[in-house]
């Protein structure tokens, strides 16, 4: 046994765990030194963006900036007494300058997302505001009699806050008061807590009905012999390389009322021509149409570790007595749930963010939150509101993972 | 947004498809080829006047694409080039503000002139995006009517000048339901008609038409829409034809639900049924009840490099004649009432006038709402969130 205060030393002699080291440093740099572009590239066009934008979801300087002395006179504002003259001239002064530059739309804008009716208070009032003059308090409730109402105000001053819970609480379908304390949304505007559930609901039948479909097909691809295998492959690969759209379009040229599924239903007797299946415009259409196009996500995985698994082992447990079943469920599967946990999370996160197909064939009750965030971020353009949605999508997703990796463990995951 | 882009799609397809080879249908397409080979002589043209020659301008004209465009190159495009020598070169967009906001803000404006939509072009013209144009330039109508007269209700706007006026109707297919329906009524009329019903995933034009279903009067509309109650009643309204209504969002979907037969009957931009009808002989019946009626609109944006010449084409192309002449190739109203008595006939069919067609046309016109950009600015946020509740529900 060496002695362990005298170091074994390399040919130079220096230490040998030094020079070791120092090897494997610098192969670790030209290792990270060759990574280097892809980390920048991510980082760049990956990372500082998706932080910029779900950033957006708590911070809008908007009014603040635009309107900086009705900010201020609103900060020291309690938000339930009766606004002040000073609150009044602040807004005057403010008003000219925005109608001036041209930034009154984004103000208004902004406000009228607290309350209704606020766009055209502040356009209209901006026209006029030049021509007011003190006391403005009475000038203003001249021009719209809506000025002297205390939600205006509080509306204004939800909207002045930069750092802002108010658009993660409303992707929760909560609202934020004047005095900062919160409420549920009204009844028939709840919307966000109901799709996040259905995406869930959606995200995991999807996976189910993949992982049950795709099983066999997988087990069949790594049993057969290779020239059929590539074949059968071909087939499932030749779905996986179309256009997500062409897809999608033919499963509602499969499944409309007047499609060909219908038509088979008709014509084999299973309904009759007016009472027709709706499988398309609904849940069950973006079950259908999803589950199709997430099916080799959960194939291949599958099929790489099954092709991995040597079949002497399942015919080592049967020549020992085992049944079909036993070999089956003792032997092979345990070997396959690797794969097993790649498809099912591949899938799963996959479905959790689908919107195209959803948009197409959901109808009214297949829609998931994606298609509010699309909503959000093309239509009304309130892409805070699109950004806190998606902060608190990507929080479910990681939670979920959370869970996943204490359950089944992330270790456990193979693609091949 | 309701583009006018999707309105006007189906153009070339639609236009070289019905290739029967008959001696009437062979003059035609010679025509659309030597209408080919004109533009891009025209456009070789328009390279070098723009490369060589100083002493005539040209203008980047951007519009929603397809049919659209095409109605507005014949009819205000190359007459303008004609009587000027000017050039205009032709730009496609999708709408919204978000690119000439990008380029007024960056101070590189390369569009001269726009059409937008009414919301667009206040929006714009608030946001200080679009310069503000005096209307004093406007000439008279054909018929002497001063231009403020002249121009529809609304159709002049701070920084805009409208060009036409469409509309949102619904239609329904008149080979299988005979004695079709003829009011709105009739549309939420599950009873008389059964059958889907096919409606915009979007509370506007929804709601007005759920509450003139519900027998308000079209003048009253948004003032009933104002208040909660009438909010409640319009979704009341809805509600009883909820499960049997497709939503649909593209424009070009609407006319595909009706001739597969997946739906009774469909709202729709009016231009997209009548290129359905006109262009490829479907047997749909266009109701004009409660028609919802909006207008596109000539903007320059602020910066615009031939902010002059775009002025002028901006006259030119909204004098009565030329807005008649459009009429010709699509079928939305012309914004000037002076322009109607002279609208003529669908430029590849000398039988079919296009005048009963428009919606500004007087029997189409009597019962019209139109679209309050208003009151669904100051209520979209929060409509739009009470609808796609209400659709989730």
């Amino acid at each position: 046994m060496p002695d362990m205060a005298e170091p074994i030393l390399a040919a130079d002699g220096t230490p040998l765990k030094k020079k070791l080291g120092q090897a494997l440093f610098r192969s670790r740099l030209s290792a990270f030194g060759l990574v280097v572009p892809l980390l920048a590239f991510v980082v760049v066009s990956f990372i500082v963006p998706i932080i910029a934008l779900l950033w957006q979801g708590v911070y809008d300087k908007r009014f603040a900036v635009l309107m900086p002395n009705t900010s201020a006179a609103l900060s020291d504002w309690s938000g339930v007494s009766e606004p002040t003259e000073e609150m009044y001239s602040a807004l005057v002064a403010d008003l000219v300058v925005a109608r001036k530059e041209k930034t009154i739309g984004r103000v208004a804008t902004r406000v009228n997302r607290e309350l209704s009716g606020m766009r055209s208070l502040f356009t209209s009032t901006a026209r006029k505001a030049a021509e007011l003059e003190a006391p403005y308090k009475d000038a203003l409730i001249a021009v719209q009699k809506t000025w002297g109402e205390l939600e205006t105000w509080q509306a204004m001053k939800i909207a002045s806050r930069v750092y802002t819970p108010g658009y993660l609480l409303a992707s929760l379908d909560f609202k934020l008061n004047a005095d900062g304390s919160i409420v549920r949304q009204d009844e028939n505007r709840r919307i966000h807590v109901k799709l996040f559930l259905r995406t869930l609901e959606i995200s995991m039948v999807v996976t189910i009905a993949c992982l049950l479909l795709g099983y066999p097909i997988a087990y069949l691809l790594a049993s057969l012999p290779l020239r059929t295998s590539n074949l059968l492959l071909v087939l499932v690969l030749l779905p996986f390389w179309t256009s997500l759209l062409v897809r999608t379009t033919a499963w509602i040229a499969m499944l409309q009322s007047q499609g060909i599924m219908n038509d088979l239903f008709v014509a084999f007797g299973v309904t009759s021509d007016d009472d027709r299946f709706s499988l398309i415009y609904n849940k069950t259409g973006s079950l259908i149409a999803m589950t199709h196009i997430l099916l080799p996500f959960m194939i291949l995985p599958l099929f790489s570790v099954m092709k991995a698994i040597p079949p002497s082992y399942v015919r080592a447990a049967k020549s020992m007595g085992a049944s079909d079943w036993t070999a089956f469920w003792r032997v092979y599967f345990p070997q396959s749930v690797a794969g097993i946990g790649a498809g099912v999370l591949l899938v799963f996160i996959l479905a959790i963010g689908y919107y195209i197909t959803p948009a197409l064939v959901g109808g009214q009750d297949g829609q998931m939150i994606s298609n509010i965030i699309d909503f959000h971020m093309r239509k009304s353009l309130n892409w805070n509101l699109a950004a806190a949605i998606g902060l608190v999508l990507l929080v479910i997703v990681l939670l979920l993972f959370w869970v996943y990796d204490r359950v089944v463990g992330i270790d456990n995951i193979k693609l091949g | 947004m309701p583009g006018i882009g999707h309105l006007a799609k189906p153009d070339k397809a639609s236009r070289i498809r019905p290739v029967r080879l008959e001696v009437m249908e062979m003059g035609k397409r010679e025509k659309e080829i030597t209408m080919k080979r004109d533009s891009l002589i025209l456009g070789v043209a328009a390279t070098v006047l723009v490369a060589g020659a100083a002493q005539s301008g040209s203008i980047t004209a951007v519009s929603w694409g397809g049919a659209y465009t095409f109605s507005q190159v014949e009819a205000f495009h190359k007459p303008w080039t004609e009587a000027t020598g000017h050039v205009v070169v032709s730009e496609d967009y999708n709408g919204g503000l978000a690119e000439v906001k990008a380029q007024v803000e960056a101070g590189n404006v390369t569009w001269d002139i726009v059409d937008v939509e009414k919301s667009d072009a206040i929006r714009g013209c608030d946001e200080g995006l679009f310069e503000p144009i005096d209307t004093s330039i406007l000439p008279a109508g054909a018929d002497g009517t001063p231009a403020m007269d002249d121009f529809m209700d609304g159709s002049i706007t701070e920084c805009a000048i409208g060009v036409i006026v469409w509309s949102t109707i619904f239609a329904y297919d008149h080979s299988k339901i005979q004695d079709g329906p003829t009011t709105i009524g009739d549309f939420f009329d599950l009873e008389k008609f059964p059958g889907k019903r096919g409606m915009r995933k979007n509370p506007k034009a929804t709601l007005e038409l759920a509450l003139a279903a519900d027998g308000v009067a079209p003048d009253q509309v948004y003032e009933v829409l104002s208040t909660p109650e009438g909010v409640d009643r319009a979704f009341a309204k809805l509600d009883t034809i909820k499960d049997q209504v497709i939503w649909w969002e593209a424009g070009a979907q609407p006319p595909q639900l009706l001739a597969d037969g997946e739906v009774a009957m469909t709202t729709a931009y009016n231009g997209r049924f009548f290129n359905a009808i006109a262009g490829e002989g479907k047997p749909f019946t266009i109701v004009w009840d409660a028609q919802i009626f909006d207008t596109d609109l000539w903007a320059i944006p602020v910066g615009a490099p031939n902010r002059d010449l775009a002025i002028d084409f901006l006259v030119f192309s909204t004098l009565t004649e030329q807005l008649a002449a459009q009429a010709s190739y699509i079928s939305y109203g012309p914004v000037r009432k002076s322009s109607l008595p002279l609208v003529g006939t669908y430029y590849t069919n000398p039988d079919l006038e296009v005048l009963e067609h428009l919606p500004t046309t007087e029997e189409n016109f009597a019962t019209a709402i139109e679209n309050d950009y208003v009151f669904w600015a100051d209520n979209q946020d929060e409509l739009n969130e009470r609808f796609n509740a209400w659709l989730a529900s």
